[in-house]
């Protein structure tokens, strides 16, 4: 252990740790301004929520050593167990769950709440990574498309009914890995021009769709080569599919979407114009955007500084300690802060993407990937949200977010794919 | 392409959030925010207003406290209404329609249940008050004023509206402000600085402790207490003259400038715009758009001067050396301007200055000003001499008093007659009429005082002004404290002095002279015209009297201007002979004069032109 203990301090990617340890350090700064009352107690102190996170960061650092410290096939040997024992848990909650805020999504183990989609997500990326790197399988066949698929919808959809809907989401990132192991770029292209379709036909009406399709078609014909043949027939399939796709947007958003999640929507892409609805929608589904934004811009570009942040101290952002802590650090710490954390993340990733492509072994490529795929989804849709880009869909941001469970299974998650990093230069383990 | 489609991914959302983020932080931010911001709450302590005393140190203007009831409504127990209503002067129904207003403004905000209780009210109240939860007495205060005169001078005091809101960031919404008089102008001496004191809050609204442990706190400032130039006994007595008269009285001191006293008829009580009745009694005087009781007539009232002005011509004459005291002109009771004949009163015969002066004679200043005009090879250069040396007595022009509003008057120039008649269309005979007083010449009373003023002093005036004292100490700005020259020699001034002390031993105001007292004054009847269903129909003369005393040394300059009170002597010059031994003498020696002023108004002249009937006018009733 020795021997090898010294050899993955050396091999292990610094950046990356250095990095984690600055965001979880970040994070639990925000954590205490956004929980902390006058009554000083200790930041030992277990009772408060800053004290318990203090907690966790440190099962966390343990965790990592533990992590580092298992034979490196371990993960993939064990993968396929892992990810049985995940979705039994996640079966289990129907029977034993926790419910908090409506959502029954926990074990109760005394000292802690569990939540075992967390494990889920690290199961489900090592799972996933063991059957595409199987030599027998091959994502140009259809049916292998299927099971990959298979294992990401099923914990979605275990998910789903808690209900958490926000978790369920995050499960579909891991596509990214099936894309970079060869799933066609042509699914991809479907879901994004549907996503855009909705968007479009929401925010501009088909009538503008319909014109900006015609005005794309007309540019086409012009910009043509003499020689080259657009096919006709095929174009204006699609173009007919793009128009009663987008009829049945308007349907599906009128007649079979409730009031609340037309709401959503309309907050998101700013459809309301009329400012009493404006403010009715501010005070009611859009409280939690609205304040977090007005939190955010008042901090302007240095911020009012540590324990200063006014809006932060008089609560005026729900969740603020979990889904919402991000604007903690736009309230606190201005532009320089909130872009701070921005350019670590992103970092982050970047450094991880070329870890994950530097690997000999399928296995910890793929892995990786899923890695990368499952944070980055976390960070795009809650700091999206948080910033009122996205609509609100309440995930947490990874190594930020106040949460016990969170913050040790992303970092298992994270420290899985540097243990396997440490072990590059080999093909097979 | 695969390999690179993630870190794109990455590197763009990356650009969209910090474009967000910056749009947000940096384009959004507005440094200017602790007021806006929800979790902070400033909680303001007021210093008391200052108190106005008048020169001599009797108050003028104080504070009382006032009593408001208020409520939390979510505090409130189960009580006694009956009995709770009967302390507080309300009836039941009214009592919980209140009650249902302040929850819905705000369960956990104070409400005001009954405003302004009197102190015998409150004192009832006040010894049952902790039987009553959720209710409590905030204690706040109101003008109070030491006198029933002075409203156009001390002015008035009343909530902020949008308007100063937008302007003055100073206030906010429900804080009181000085609206016209002392109150505007020494607005920032009297509030002093309220103190504030931020909280900060959490979105239930609760305190939850000092923002930034007070480290952005202030204490209040006291508002200053000032003494103004009003002397309160003149005033007041002032004040009771005019019963039943409409017009305005400025008495100055000469010797410094400041406003003895500062008279509008009709006026009202200053008391009437404070406490519960203040915007009915505000909206009454408001609507009286015929007496116009809120119209400063002192400041306000630009009207032909009359023949105090004749005063100045003399003075122009002999300072451009066209003529000397003892040059004469005929009066055929009266003058021709080309072959039209305009009147004199003076009886007709040989005039000199003097005679000219004390016999107020029309045709001797007539020629004076034709003469004026002849020294010059043009009209418009006479009419620029002419108009500097008018100008130089504070005509045609904002005097620059402290206080908020006022008139310019008129002195007509070139400029003017050219427009009207055309350019070198005119000469001084079609301007005659501005030779004694009347013509295209306007002033405001206080522009009359001024102007005796500056004769009293022989040549220079201290610009009028109304504070006198800022927390005992005397005010050394120099606008005030400086003189101004006119443009004429004060040698000149002798004659018409003389003229015009004669005017109370053998002229037209022989009468009203004050035994044991030199005086110096001038009569002035102005004519002066309205219109009546579209028809320009004459009225009944303005009585006009501008005086000071004693003559050497004077202590007193007074201009009084009584509208449709008829020749000088009769309203005008009687008030101001009153008014300077009251002054003067602290008291009043001929009771059948200040009788007569008492008692005599003009109710029934003013109601000429609105009754629809024909009338007559300068009817000589005593």
């Amino acid at each position: 252990m020795s021997v090898s203990g010294r050899s993955i301090l050396k091999r292990i990617d610094w950046l990356s740790v250095l990095i984690y340890l600055a965001l979880v350090l970040i994070g639990w700064i925000n954590i205490y301004s956004s929980t902390f009352t006058d009554a000083h107690s200790s930041i030992f102190d277990f009772g408060t929520l800053y004290g318990k996170q203090l907690f966790f960061i440190g099962v966390s650092l343990i965790t990592i050593v533990v992590i580092l410290a298992l034979e490196v096939n371990f993960y993939e040997r064990f993968s396929s167990i892992l990810y049985l024992l995940s979705m039994v848990s996640l079966l289990g909650l129907f029977v034993f769950g926790k419910t908090i805020a409506g959502a029954t999504s926990w074990y109760d183990l005394g000292f802690f709440n569990l939540q075992p989609s967390e494990l889920a997500k690290v199961a489900t990326a090592l799972a996933l990574a063991k059957y595409l790197s199987d030599i027998q399988t091959d994502i140009k066949r259809g049916k292998d498309q299927f099971y990959a698929l298979l294992i990401i919808l099923v914990p979605a959809i275990l998910i789903i009914p808690q209900p958490d809907p926000g978790s369920a989401l995050v499960f579909f990132a891991l596509i990214f890995v099936i894309f970079r192991e060869g799933l066609p770029l042509f699914y991809l292209l479907i879901i994004v021009s549907l996503i855009l379709i909705f968007v479009i036909t929401l925010k501009f009406g088909t009538v503008w769709l319909i014109i900006g399709l015609v005005l794309l078609i007309i540019l086409l014909f012009a910009l043509k080569r003499k020689n080259l043949k657009i096919p006709i027939i095929p174009l204006s399939l699609i173009g007919v599919a793009v128009i009663l796709f987008s009829l049945s947007v308007n349907f599906v958003f009128n007649n079979v979407f409730e009031q609340r999640h037309r709401d959503r929507f309309s907050l998101w892409l700013r459809l309301e114009e009329d400012p009493n609805k404006l403010e009715q929608i501010r005070r009611t589904i859009g409280y939690n955007t609205y304040q977090s934004e007005k939190a955010i811009e008042s901090g302007g570009l240095f911020g009012k500084g540590f324990l200063e942040g006014t809006r932060t101290k008089g609560n005026f952002v729900p969740e603020q300690h979990t889904d919402y802590i991000f604007s903690t650090v736009g309230e606190e710490w201005g532009f320089v802060g909130t872009a701070t954390v921005i350019i670590l993340f992103t970092i982050l990733f970047l450094r991880l993407i070329s870890l994950a492509e530097r690997q000999k072994n399928a296995f910890a490529r793929m892995y990786g990937y899923g890695v990368i795929s499952i944070l980055a989804i976390h960070y795009f849709i809650n700091i999206g949200m948080v910033i009122g880009v996205l609509p609100t869909i309440g995930i947490p941001l990874p190594f930020f977010s106040y949460g016990g469970s969170g913050l040790l299974f992303f970092t298992i998650l994270l420290f899985i794919f540097l243990r396997l990093d440490t072990n590059r230069l080999k093909e097979s383990f | 392409m695969r390999k690179i489609l993630l870190s794109s991914l990455i590197i763009i959302i990356a650009f969209a959030f910090l474009g967000r983020l910056s749009y947000l932080q940096i384009f959004s931010f507005s440094p200017d925010q602790v007021l806006e911001d929800p979790a902070i709450k400033a909680i303001y302590d007021y210093p008391e207003r200052g108190y106005i005393y008048d020169r001599n140190g009797n108050l003028l203007v104080g504070n009382d406290p006032a009593y408001d009831v208020m409520v939390i409504p979510r505090e409130v127990k189960p009580l006694d209404t009956l009995e709770f209503c009967g302390l507080l002067g309300i009836d039941k129904t009214k009592f919980i329609e209140k009650l249902r207003k302040a929850r819905v403004y705000s369960p956990r905000l104070p409400s005001v249940l009954v405003p302004q209780l009197s102190k015998q009210d409150y004192a009832k109240l006040q010894e049952k008050m902790r039987k009553y939860k959720g209710f409590y007495i905030q204690k706040r205060s109101l003008r109070y004023y030491d006198t029933s005169s002075a409203a156009n001078v001390l002015g008035y005091i009343s909530e902020v509206n949008e308007g100063d809101l937008a302007v003055n960031k100073y206030y906010v919404q429900g804080e009181l402000k000085g609206r016209t008089g002392v109150e505007r102008y020494y607005e920032d001496l009297l509030r002093g600085r309220k103190g504030v004191q931020y909280i900060q809050k959490d979105r239930f609204n609760r305190d939850i402790g000092p923002y930034k442990n007070g480290a952005s706190d202030t204490l209040p400032e006291q508002g200053k207490q000032i003494s103004i130039t009003i002397d309160k006994a003149l005033q007041e007595y002032g004040e009771l003259l005019m019963n039943g008269k409409r017009g305005g009285i400025v008495a100055l001191e000469p010797a410094t400038g400041e406003i003895l006293s500062m008279i509008s008829g009709p006026t009202y009580d200053p008391s009437l715009l404070v406490g519960r009745e203040r915007s009915k009694n505000y909206t009454k005087l408001y609507n009286d758009t015929i007496a116009n009781p809120t119209w400063d007539r002192s400041i306000h009232a630009q009207q032909p001067p009359g023949s105090p002005f004749k005063t100045l011509n003399a003075l122009i004459a002999l300072q451009e050396g066209v003529l000397d005291e003892s040059s004469t002109i005929r009066c055929y009771n009266g003058f021709y301007v080309g072959k039209k004949k305009r009147g004199c009163h003076c009886g007709g015969g040989l005039r000199n200055m003097n005679k000219g002066i004390y016999l107020s004679c029309n045709a001797y200043f007539a020629g004076t000003f034709r003469k004026i005009f002849e020294k010059f090879d043009t009209t418009d250069e006479g009419m620029d001499v002419w108009e500097k040396h008018m100008r130089s007595f504070g005509l045609g022009d904002y005097l620059g008093y402290d206080l908020p509003f006022g008139q310019k008057g008129r002195i007509p120039n070139k400029e003017f007659y050219d427009k009207w008649y055309g350019d070198n269309r005119w000469s001084s005979s079609y301007i005659i009429s501005n030779s004694i007083g009347q013509g295209e010449i306007l002033a405001t009373p206080v522009q009359l005082a001024n102007m005796t003023a500056a004769i009293a002093n022989r040549g220079h005036f201290f610009t009028p002004h109304i504070l006198k004292k800022v927390e005992g100490k005397e005010i050394t700005e120099p606008k005030f404290t400086k003189a101004k020259h006119t443009t004429i020699d004060p040698k000149y001034f002798e004659p018409i002095v003389r003229g015009m002390a004669d005017v109370y031993t053998k002229g037209t105001a022989s009468r009203l002279q004050i035994p044991g007292i030199e005086m110096a004054g001038k009569t002035g009847t102005a004519e002066n015209f309205t219109k009546i269903d579209g028809v320009r129909t004459q009225l009944t003369d303005h009585s006009v009297f501008v005086a000071f005393a004693p003559v050497d040394n004077p202590k007193i300059a007074i201009a009084v201007y009584i509208e449709n009170g008829y020749y000088g002597s009769r309203y005008a010059g009687h008030i101001a002979s009153l008014m300077i031994e009251k002054y003067l003498k602290g008291e009043i020696t001929r009771k059948d004069l200040e009788k007569r002023m008492l008692d005599k108004t003009l109710e029934a002249e003013y109601a000429k032109p609105y009754s629809g009937e024909e009338f007559k006018i300068n009817e000589r009733v005593w």
